[in-house]
């Protein structure tokens, strides 16, 4: 366990910054997926989407210099790189649909072993709506998700969904503060483990069976 | 040719019962000046297409708040706690679909679409009702158009013909609901004189556009 939220939240995001290649499009989740794009090493350029309606989304403005006009997926003021490009939101969806994105990084309420995600809607407490989560799950090359462990101690990487969900059998990929999971047609492999963890404590904190090959390797961040 | 009127005389187009598209992503290009004649007028019973109910105190956040609206297709409430509470007790009805769908519904709508086929929601509660179609193999759901009566856009630069020019990222939803409803308002920020308007920049043609009135800046 990593009680220190802050450092589990620190922990995901590093280590789904290294998935990043050189050149992608990313469209990271509103929330902890955020936080990626501060450790993309320098010399590796994202190229990062909006789905609001801008790809070459760059750091928040400097106090004062907002631009009501520019803003990202969560409404917050944000800017535009010198490469970047505004559209509405047919075309913005054509690129999430149609493969053009290369990641997307998105929270879960819930993920199972078969790759399946649920992260919209609980039914009677919370509904958000799904926004464009269930696009861009179906649409993305690679889907990662990023999210702590678990959720008040219960665990959240099932062997199947309860929750609604947001789409089925698309997650490639799942890094949580502890480990790093490979979904496969087998199950879940998993591939890396956080230096002040345990394979057994990881096995104790989660629903889903693990595959566990003989060479896990210790998450390098 | 000059389609610039004063907000006075748009006033008897709206009427309770009405379908309305308005533009905006979490109220950035919102038409607000037009949502604050909506609160004036207090039309009541609307229902509203749009990506999201934004905040309480903005945009059409400001119509939910208010008590105005029956109906909402939009992918996103989580923003106006205030739809949520409605929708609870049963005051608001909410249709939740997609951006991506809904974006297409909406463009379909206006682009003499029957429908479009999409593969986004899939396997989950999004498919149920609705008709499966296999192509190459992959499911796709079948997802109907949608038009409003009248649609409420915002612009940044509209020429008094109405070809309208969209800054930043406030394009998002308006070119397409410009083109799905019976009547079409812009609100201007600024409005210049036709031919200042390079026709490369109009990212709405203004042949679709009815009315363009004076918004704030």
């Amino acid at each position: 366990m990593i009680p220190n939220q802050e450092l589990a939240k620190e922990i995901i995001a590093k280590r789904v910054a290294k998935e990043l290649k050189d050149g992608q499009l990313v469209n990271l989740g509103i929330g902890l997926p955020t936080l990626v794009a501060n450790y993309v090493k320098e010399g590796v350029n994202i190229i990062f989407q909006s789905e609001n309606g801008m790809v070459g989304m760059g750091p928040a403005p400097e106090k004062g210099k907002e631009d009501k006009d520019i803003t990202n997926a969560g409404g917050v003021p944000v800017t535009i790189m010198p490469y970047g490009a505004f559209f509405d939101s047919s075309m913005s969806f054509a690129l999430i649909r149609g493969g053009h994105v290369d990641v997307t990084v998105l929270g879960a309420l819930e993920v199972d072993q078969e790759g399946n995600l649920a992260n919209w809607i609980i039914p009677g407490k919370m509904v958000p709506g799904m926004g464009g989560a269930m696009d861009l799950v179906v649409g993305a090359k690679k889907v990662i998700v990023a999210m702590q462990h678990t959720s008040k101690g219960q665990p959240k990487i099932l062997k199947k969904c309860r929750l609604p969900l947001t789409a089925k059998g698309e997650v490639n990929m799942i890094v949580t503060e502890l480990c790093v999971l490979e979904v496969t047609d087998k199950g879940l492999v998993l591939k890396e483990i956080y230096k002040d963890t345990t394979i057994d404590e990881i096995k104790s904190l989660t629903e889903a069976d693990l595959i566990i090959p003989e060479n896990v390797k210790i998450m390098d961040i | 040719m000059n389609k610039v009127v004063d907000i006075e005389k748009i006033k008897p187009l709206f009427k309770n019962g009405m379908t309305l598209m308005i533009g905006g992503f979490l109220a950035c290009g919102t038409p607000e000046k037009l949502i604050d004649l909506l609160i004036n007028l207090n039309v009541k019973d609307l229902t509203i297409i749009a990506n999201d109910t934004s905040f309480p105190d903005k945009g059409i956040g400001r119509l939910i708040v208010n008590g105005q609206v029956k109906k909402v297709i939009v992918s996103h409430i989580g923003t106006n706690p205030e739809t949520g509470r409605l929708m609870n007790e049963g005051k608001l009805e909410v249709e939740l679909c997609p951006q991506g769908t809904l974006i297409e519904r909406i463009r379909a709508g206006g682009s003499g679409l029957g429908g479009v086929l999409t593969p986004t929601g899939v396997g989950t509660i999004v498919e149920e009702g609705k008709q499966k179609i296999v192509i190459n193999g992959r499911e796709y759901l079948l997802e109907l158009p949608l038009r409003a009566d009248i649609a409420l856009i915002k612009g940044s630069i509209v020429d008094e013909f109405g070809n309208t020019f969209y800054r930043g990222t406030t394009r998002n939803f308006n070119p397409i609901i410009a083109l799905a409803a019976d009547t079409v308002i812009v609100e201007a920020e600024n409005i210049v004189k036709i031919g200042e308007l390079r026709p490369e920049d109009a990212m709405t043609p203004g042949v679709l556009v009815d009315y363009v009135i004076k918004g704030g800046e």
